[in-house]
């Protein structure tokens, strides 16, 4: 799959600068053996400065693309993604990266650490990446943070699930981002620690005053949010 | 449902999953590597002992000093054997008349028309032009004649010369004769003629000196069934030339290049093993999810372990049998390509290196894939829940030892040599334990965070890579010595290749002598010195001959019944040629004892011997051996035993002894040089000048052994390109093995972030440390391993390569670069977000 989208439209520059995220008509076909499988089909999303999302929908209504499409993890057949003003498939992979890591932070449903890394060099990966010579004094802050900093050196296979999690969230909100992207955050934890995963994020998120679009098929956690949108089929119900 | 059927049924699942591929590729091709070397390492050395047979006319040649039993030649024609005869003897051979009348000793022989068996004659129709081969042997009434022999009697091809009652004419000059090599010494000029010429003749007489020659030629199995049928029923004065008791210096070359071929497999096995333990890797770290599965679902680990253990068993069946046939038609084409290049037709090859191929493919299979497979089946239920529970142990040294242990009784197998097995396996394993132990801690130290900090200040690529290296410290260590164990294989086979073969050329040089000049008398020796200096040709080395009787040993009389060894027998009957010298010739080395030293009091009753001929007789350091010259006895002791290189072609000896022992006998001198092909003439001149001197034309002989010797190096040349591409075959398998977590990796790393020349960059530096630290190991290791090979088995001298030093850290960094590139396509082309959900 090519990332480049140069002859897509570009969005109007300067329109939507009181808006975080701006998706405008986005639709996902994937081919499936001999016939076009729809994913989604024109999705118009606009979200303001720290407004908190909840997308809700069955398994398969297409929730989980939507949110990579949102990050340009992955690409849209058609529409467009404006993230702070800048079209997200106008420039190429790189150029959307380096946007991700400025702007993004991500909670994943797996977690996603990287198990050779540490919990703090897990924290630091993001920085390290923008070239943040203070790497690791904010990463061993944010642990703290987080309530592991007795944990900074622990490998992610001798932490509990609540605790990768919570690793994922120091990751996630160590580059301050303006949005953050979360993918079904406690679906691999039990209630408990679910529970205090996801105190912690709406409060990090508060404190960092941050964006919030989250994936969830839980409606009391939708529920906490000031928006849901909901998803069915790949069409998103008024 | 039986534990078969749903074994297959995994087996079909998981070969459409694609998950076994890898591993059954690396499984394929590691067996075809193993039987196409195996099969064209059967077919060389078949048309090897074949073509060597050349050397003696035929495979089995019989001799006897009186006329043999009708019975024994219709015996060979009834087992479908190609037969032929000879008769050998010395007689006058003259031209001219009356005053003018000049003659000369000839070495007749007297052969059939089909003679030889093996190998060709090779005539010229005049002197000092070029010769050809010939179909058959001289035409009934016509002679063909040494160089020597022509110029000695100045009978030119045309004219005529008289041999006992009868006249022939000179038809050819007779360049080179497959058995004349077989035995420098005492012969007179060669004189071929039709065996039914010879009656007329008269020269048979009775008490006539002949020897009586039958040659067989034809298959393996009814040749060896004659041969066992035959000595049966030796008489006395009768015995069988085989290759071995024949020319000494054609089984040490032909040893060594079996040694070489099986080297060669060994190493091509070894890397096998290297590639299966990484695809098994592979195959149960993307199984333990599964496993866990069933573990719920209520499966025992002995059941997990036997599904897992029977699908492996026909995936190593199948694969094994499918990389016998892809070997089979590889070593087809192979003997297709090089039909030229090996200058004799290959025999059909034997279906041993087919079993063997497949014994090795399952043998690696299971020594390889089965620790790593023990590990599922400790896989915890709780893993469902839990995924970082029960995650795969790292690939210790003592989880292969079944694997090594299997290998290397297979290794001790193929090779068929304890030893040479022993110190490959041996070899490997300690490099692949102290390659391990060296790549952990040099990257520890590369990539410490001081380092990392100072080295990669400007470069977020740079510290990111080096910090990786540190991360992943293990399992890069256990990467690094294996891709090092792989290409230590590699190098080793380009030192092999280059320089163990280089090393085995300059053990039978170019330049080695091609003339013998034999019966020199001690009132010549100042004359023969002169003439070689006049005519500009090298002074060679004289040395004294003198022909003396074994007697006693220890004081006991010695008897051909000692010995049951036919060899040993045949030995102790004829007489030694000995010979004295103050200095140990420079191409002998004493293995044990020391060689005298001059001029120290009385003069020493010492005796050197060949190693060889004092295992053959049994003789010890210290025995006291007596020989009788010319009726005269003298006793000596064996002070040193000496190994000689028969293959350089120059004087050697069986026994010396200090001048002083030997001088007041008489002798006569030998020499061997190497006459330049413009000096040709020369020859002619000096037994025109010295009439009682033989000068034995070597040249054609040495050719003729060097032959051999080329077709050998072509052929271990190509069997070691060929594991060479296994090599590096097993070198990318290392690599697929990792590509799922560095896939993952990336994905991470772009989600936070990475541009593509980030995760490039320091994956490329990864990998770049990665290789040239491998390289570097490589190196020092295949440098270790080549000299220990060339000092213990090969028994040769093999200078240090400077090009290794810098080909080694290439070789790796060149194979991690192209890894690196292949990775960072498979790494990038993946959407992050596809890789990520996968990975759930």
């Amino acid at each position: 799959m090519t990332s480049e989208t140069s002859a897509r439209e570009k969005a109007p520059s300067g329109r939507n600068d009181d808006l975080v995220l701006r998706a405008q008509g986005i639709g996902k076909t994937v081919k499936s053996g001999d016939r076009d499988l729809v994913i989604l089909r024109d999705i118009d999303l606009s979200v303001t400065p720290g407004e908190a999302v909840a997308v809700v929908g069955a398994s398969g209504s297409g929730k989980s693309t939507l949110l990579a499409i949102l990050a340009g993890l992955d690409t849209p057949s058609t529409g467009s993604v404006a993230l702070e003003g800048t079209d997200l498939f106008a420039i190429d992979e790189d150029a959307r990266a380096e946007l991700r890591g400025r702007l993004v932070g991500f909670v994943f449903q797996s977690f996603q650490l990287l198990p050779a890394l540490s919990a703090l060099e897990n924290v630091m990966l993001p920085l390290e990446l923008a070239g943040d010579p203070g790497a690791a004094a904010a990463a061993r802050a944010m642990l703290e943070r987080v309530g592991l900093g007795e944990r900074t050196h622990h490998a992610p296979r001798h932490l509990s699930g609540g605790e990768q999690q919570r690793v994922a969230l120091a990751r996630a909100f160590v580059v301050r981002p303006k949005l953050l992207l979360a993918d079904e955050p406690t679906g691999s934890l039990d209630a408990e620690s679910g529970a205090a995963v996801i105190e912690l994020m709406f409060s990090l998120n508060r404190e960092s005053g941050a964006t919030l679009i989250m994936v969830t098929h839980d409606e009391s956690l939708a529920a906490r949010c000031d928006r849901v949108v909901r998803l069915a089929a790949g069409r998103m119900l008024a | 449902m039986s534990l078969l059927v749903q074994s297959m049924r995994m087996l079909a699942r998981d070969w459409r999953a694609g998950e076994l591929r890898v591993l059954a590729g690396a499984l394929v091709v590691a067996v075809a590597s193993v039987t196409s070397v195996g099969f064209f390492a059967d077919r060389v050395s078949q048309a090897l002992v074949r073509d060597a047979h050349q050397l003696l006319g035929a495979d089995l040649v019989m001799v006897a000093d009186h006329a043999w039993a009708p019975a024994m030649r219709a015996e060979i024609e009834r087992r479908g054997l190609r037969g032929a005869q000879a008769y050998n003897f010395i007689s006058m051979a003259q031209v001219g008349a009356g005053d003018a009348m000049r003659g000369q000793l000839a070495g007749v022989k007297a052969v059939t028309g089909n003679y030889p068996l093996r190998g060709k004659l090779r005539t010229a129709p005049a002197l000092n032009r070029p010769d050809a081969p010939t179909a058959a042997g001289p035409a009934r009434g016509t002679v063909w004649m040494e160089e020597r022999l022509i110029s000695a009697l100045e009978a030119p091809v045309g004219s005529r010369i008289r041999l006992g009652r009868s006249e022939f004419e000179v038809a050819a000059v007779l360049t080179l004769e497959p058995e004349r090599s077989a035995n420098f010494f005492n012969i007179a000029p060669r004189l071929m003629m039709h065996h039914e010429d010879v009656p007329a003749t008269g020269l048979i007489q009775p008490g006539s000196r002949i020897w009586y020659y039958l040659y067989a030629a034809g298959a393996r199995e009814p040749l060896a069934a004659f041969e066992a049928w035959a000595r049966e029923r030796l008489g006395r004065g009768e015995r069988i030339d085989t290759l071995e008791s024949g020319r000494p210096e054609v089984v040490a070359s032909i040893d060594r290049a079996q040694r070489f071929l099986g080297l060669t497999a060994l190493l091509a096995a070894v890397l096998a093993g290297v590639a299966i333990a990484l695809g098994a890797r592979r195959f149960v770290e993307r199984h333990l999810d599964g496993c866990a599965v069933m573990r719920c679902l209520g499966a025992t680990q002995s059941r997990l372990l036997s599904l897992h253990a029977l699908e492996f068993l026909v995936l190593g069946a199948v694969a094994s049998a499918l990389g016998c046939a892809m070997g089979y038609v590889a070593q087809e084409a192979i003997a297709g390509a090089l039909a030229d290049l090996m200058r004799a037709t290959l025999p059909v090859p034997g279906p041993l290196p087919a079993l063997q191929g497949f014994l090795v493919g399952l043998v690696l299979l299971l020594g390889f894939a089965l620790p790593p497979l023990v590990q599922l089946k400790n896989v915890p239920a709780v893993r469902v829940i839990r995924r970082e529970s029960g995650t795969l142990q790292g690939g210790t040294l003592a989880t292969y030892a079944t694997g090594f242990g299997a290998l290397g009784a297979l290794l001790v197998w193929q090779a068929g040599d304890l030893r040479l097995g022993l110190i490959v396996v041996g070899g490997f394993v300690v490099a692949l334990a102290a390659f391990a132990v060296v790549a952990w801690v040099a990257l520890r130290m590369v990539s410490s965070p001081v380092v990392a900090r100072r080295v990669g200040a400007g470069s977020l690529a740079l510290r990111y890579g080096l910090s990786n290296l540190r991360r992943h410290a293990r399992g890069n260590a256990i990467q690094v010595a294996s891709l090092s164990v792989g290409l230590t294989a590699v190098l080793l086979l380009g030192i092999t290749r280059n320089d163990l073969v280089d090393a085995w050329r300059r053990a039978a040089p170019p330049d080695a002598p091609n003339r013998f000049v034999i019966g020199i008398q001690p009132d010549q020796l100042e004359g023969v010195k002169r003439y070689f200096a006049e005519h500009g040709i090298v002074a060679p080395d004289l040395y004294p001959m003198v022909r003396a009787r074994l007697t006693q040993v220890n004081g006991r009389a010695v008897s051909s019944d000692d010995f049951q060894d036919e060899r040993a027998r045949r030995m102790v009957e004829r007489e030694f040629n000995l010979s004295y010298a103050d200095e140990l010739p420079g191409h002998n080395v004493i293995e044990a004892g020391r060689w005298w030293t001059k001029g120290q009091g009385d003069p020493p009753r010492e005796l050197s011997v060949e190693t060889g001929i004092a295992r053959t007789l049994g003789w010890k350091l210290d025995d006291v051996l007596t020989f009788t010259v010319g009726g005269e006895a003298f006793s000596a002791r064996i002070a040193s035993l000496r190994k000689l290189r028969w293959d350089s072609m120059k004087v050697n000896f069986f026994v010396m002894t200090p001048p002083e022992l030997l001088k007041p006998f008489p002798a006569s001198f030998i020499t061997a040089f190497r006459l330049p092909e413009d000096k040709e003439k020369a020859m002619n001149g000096l037994t025109a000048a010295y009439p009682n001197l033989t000068v034995v034309d070597v040249g054609a002989a040495v050719r003729q052994a060097q032959g051999v010797i080329d077709q050998l190096i072509a052929a271990v040349q190509f069997v070691f390109l060929f594991a060479l591409g296994a090599g590096l075959l097993v070198l990318y398998s290392a690599l697929v093995a990792t590509e799922d977590e560095r896939r993952r990796e990336a994905a991470v790393m772009r989600v936070y972030g990475a541009s593509r020349a980030q995760v490039i960059g320091s994956q490329r530096v990864e990998f770049l440390a990665m290789g040239l630290l491998a390289g570097v190991l490589a190196t020092a290791g295949a440098a270790a391993i080549g000299q220990l090979l060339a000092r213990r088995v090969f028994e040769l001298d093999l200078p240090p390569a400077p090009a290794l030093l810098v080909a080694g850290p290439l070789a790796g960094l060149a194979l991690l670069a192209l890894n690196a590139w292949l990775s960072s396509r498979t790494v990038l082309r993946a959407s992050p977000a596809l890789t990520l959900r996968d990975s759930v």
